[in-house]
């Protein structure tokens, strides 16, 4: 009896002493830092965990929870490693881990993976479950099915349960491909979708310009709206007086098109830069996403704050180019987005634009408490004048 | 017993003189000294095609019996991939998945994963659009991994990264120039950790560092030919008559020749690669496309947007025989002994033997997708990949 409880305490001990090691070599890798800062000790404990067993794999996924993009992609390293040498998985373990909804969304897919590999049957059973999920991989996954389903339901005639099924993939998806998709869809089957609101692209507009980019040397250049917004100022611009006129699109993709504010000859203005300002009450005070696609140089300002620039031109452009942490206040914010068009001509530089969404971290529109309904003209003032702005809220 | 030892270290040292170790080969100039690649092609050469897991056009590594490369997968390209093959009939030795930590965005033509990983025989360094830079080792445990655009913001272009890494002593020379912040770090081949960062251009580059000299590397920009010392990222010398910003520098027997001007060739310092260089010609008429030079013998080989193949004499830059491919082309062909092997971009294979007179298509396969990524080649075989599938060419 003695020696079989030594045995047991001493079985006890080194349970103890290797879950503290590997919740040490997790913590180090959890605090890898800029410039590499922490990689040769995160390298060691790399070594550790990778040599660690299936059991453990929840755990290393939980440590996922709020950890850096760089520490993410450790742990995940050694979850793949682990799992590749593993005959079995703790399934049960990895079933409760992707059911919890407060875990990390790119842990719960990847646990998720680990399902389809060692039983794929199971996991295919999981994907309806995920239609509204956290994860915009998983919740992708139910949209396809979703869609494959209306897919069969339009090819067969049923039109009704065609278009309920569209309409429950469109609600859901968050990437831009399926939204294109259903929405294609949708319109085959003479239904109307509103895109602006869908993916909370902001439609209305005060700007002014055309001020000088001459060398490019507007974009470091500090114009009056980046001091104050006041709509009734009149300023000196590149070709003359400017002040601020309003600006609404009506594009389904939100492109706010300055070309149209400001047309000019042939091709349009060169080496000039525009503003755009816009407010948006928040009806709460939360984390969110900015989302700006833009191939012009720019910068953007919330509440007066630089957030950030890029100064590249006409090297490409799509939805969600951009994707920059934002605190919405509670009430009134204020967005400023200063935009820069160079000197090339070829055909591909004509462009002078730039759409932007305010949405959660999946992609999720977030409406302004009172956006208007989303507009079915905008302005293009080659056709027509320019309309005064509106006046900013105090 | 001695002599054992001896023949076996010699039979090591062989076999791994003839892995492709980074961009256009061991010497970073797409020369093989593989003998045993076929040049009439059949279907038949068609040794094993297998499905690769997300997209690409990096090139492939060839490591005795592994062939690793890299793929990028999912709606925006946001999850990486580093992946080996067995050499002898394209099974998975293994996988390694990441997250994205920069910009994916890239033209529809590129992919993240463009530009090929780089190996010092120990480990490998994958590089992708999104500025992540992860080393592995050959069994696939990850040694340390870097996001310099989480570090760097600004580092990215929007039409997509290409540069492919070089590895030299202990650092490994990544380029990530773009029209915003634009650098060039040399990071500890060991840590990751930046031994040095040097502002570059400001201007979109796609070109690769060359290796000119143990510890010596060329960066090639707009501007020109910068020569940088390994170690601490300082200036040994400097080009300064413009460059290419796509097809890159290529070396053999001291001489680099430079998409300037047409082509420029330089020779290297014969005591001191780091001394200035002494321009033996530039010739207006090589042109080049996307592809980078190539040279064999003593003859450089362009490749023109038209796909003419073009010969010039190394001694003189004078022009000489030319030939009509089928092209467009973006990869950079490779030769073994006389030949060269061409991939356009709709994945024709075209073998040129050089020493015919005026140059001669000597075999052919079509593999009927799009090819964009220089092929590799390693132990009698030619490994090409598409955005699909990675293709096994061998007699």
């Amino acid at each position: 009896m003695k020696p079989l409880a030594v045995a047991f305490m001493a079985l006890q001990f080194f349970f103890v002493v290797h879950a503290a090691s590997l919740s040490d070599s997790i913590n180090t890798i959890r605090s890898v830092g800029a410039e590499g800062k922490g990689n040769a000790q995160a390298a060691k404990a790399w070594k550790e965990i990778s040599k660690a067993d299936a059991t453990t794999l929840p755990q290393i996924l939980t440590a996922m929870k709020g950890v850096s993009p760089l520490a993410a992609n450790w742990l995940r390293a050694a979850v793949d490693t682990i799992a590749s040498r593993s005959k079995g998985l703790p399934e049960k373990e990895l079933l409760e881990f992707i059911a919890d909804h407060q875990q990390d969304t790119r842990a719960r897919r990847l646990a998720f993976e680990l399902i389809q590999k060692t039983n794929p049957k199971q996991a295919d059973q999981l994907i309806p479950g995920f239609i509204n999920d956290p994860s915009t991989e998983l919740r992708r996954e139910a949209v396809a099915k979703v869609m494959e389903e209306g897919t069969r339901q339009k090819d067969a005639k049923q039109n009704k349960p065609a278009i309920k099924s569209f309409r429950q993939a469109l609600n859901a998806a968050r990437d831009i491909d399926q939204i294109q998709t259903t929405t294609t869809a949708l319109r085959q089957l003479n239904e109307k979708v509103d895109l602006p609101s869908h993916f909370g692209f902001l439609m209305h507009w005060n700007v002014i310009g055309p001020f000088d980019n001459t060398e490019r040397n507007g974009f470091e250049k500090i114009y009056p709206p980046e001091k104050s917004i006041n709509f009734g100022a009149v300023y000196e611009g590149k070709n003359g007086k400017v002040k601020w006129s309003e600006f609404v699109t009506a594009d389904q993709y939100g492109m706010v098109d300055i070309n149209k504010a400001y047309p000019g000859p042939g091709d349009g203005l060169k080496e000039v830069t525009a503003y755009a300002y816009t407010e948006y009450k928040a009806s709460e005070a939360s984390e969110a996403e900015l989302r700006l696609g833009c191939k012009n140089a720019w910068k953007i300002w919330h509440n007066g704050q630089l957030i950030f620039g890029r100064d590249e031109y006409h090297r490409g452009m799509r939805i969600d180019q951009y994707r920059l942490n934002l605190n919405l206040n509670k009430g009134r914010n204020t967005l400023l987005i200063k935009l820069c068009q160079n000197e090339q001509t070829q055909p591909w530089t004509k462009e002078w634009q730039f759409q932007l969404r305010i949405c959660d971290s999946t992609g999720t529109a977030v409406h302004a408490a009172d956006r208007p309904v989303t507009p079915t003209s905008g302005t293009d003032n080659s056709k027509s004048p320019s309309k005064s702005p509106r006046r900013p809220r105090k | 017993m001695k002599h054992f030892i001896l023949l076996s270290l010699a039979l090591t040292l062989q076999a791994v003189a003839t892995d492709w170790t980074q961009f256009r080969g061991p010497q970073g100039n797409g020369v093989s000294t593989d003998r045993n690649l076929p040049a009439k092609l059949s279907s038949d050469n068609l040794k094993w095609s297998i499905s690769l897991p997300g997209r690409g056009l990096s090139g492939a590594l060839v490591l005795g019996n592994k062939v690793i490369l890299t793929c990028s997968s999912g709606p925006t390209q946001t999850r990486l991939h580093v992946i080996a093959l067995n050499t002898r009939d394209g099974s998975t030795l293994w996988h390694r998945q990441f997250w994205a930590t920069g910009r994916t965005m890239c033209h529809s033509k590129t992919s993240v994963a463009a530009p090929t990983p780089c190996s010092d025989g120990k480990n490998i360094y994958a590089v992708f659009s999104s500025n992540d830079v992860i080393c592995l080792d050959l069994d696939g445990n990850l040694q340390w991994l870097r996001g310099l655009t989480a570090d760097y913001t600004n580092v990215s272009n929007s039409l997509g990264m290409s540069s492919s890494p070089v590895v030299t002593g202990n650092t490994l020379v990544v380029q990530v120039e773009n029209d915003s912040e634009s650098y060039t770090l040399g990071l500890n081949k060991n840590t990751g950790i930046n031994r040095w960062r040097l502002d570059r251009p400001k201007a979109a580059n796609w070109t690769s560092p060359l290796i000119i000299a143990e510890g010596l590397v060329a960066l090639q920009s707009k501007e020109g030919i910068d020569a940088v010392r390994a170690m601490d990222g300082s200036k040994a010398w400097s080009y300064d008559d413009g460059a290419s910003t796509i097809p890159s520098s290529t070396l053999l027997k001291g001489v680099i020749y430079v998409p300037s001007h047409g082509v420029t060739a330089l020779e290297l310092n014969k005591d001191d690669a780091g001394n200035t260089p002494k321009q033996l010609w530039q010739s207006g008429r090589l042109q080049l496309g996307t592809a980078s030079p190539i040279v064999i013998n003593n003859k450089v080989f362009t490749i023109n947007k038209a796909g003419v193949l073009t010969t010039g004499d190394t001694q003189s830059g004078e022009r000489g025989w030319q030939l009509r491919l089928k092209g467009p082309f973006s990869a950079t062909p490779v030769s073994a002994g006389k030949h060269l092997y061409f991939v356009n971009e709709r994945g024709l294979i075209q073998v040129v033997d050089t020493e015919t007179e005026e140059g001669e298509i000597v075999g052919t396969l079509n593999l009927d997708e799009q090819i964009l990524g220089s092929p590799a080649v390693g132990g009698g075989a030619l490994y090409l990949r598409s955005n699909t599938k990675v293709y096994k060419i061998a007699k």
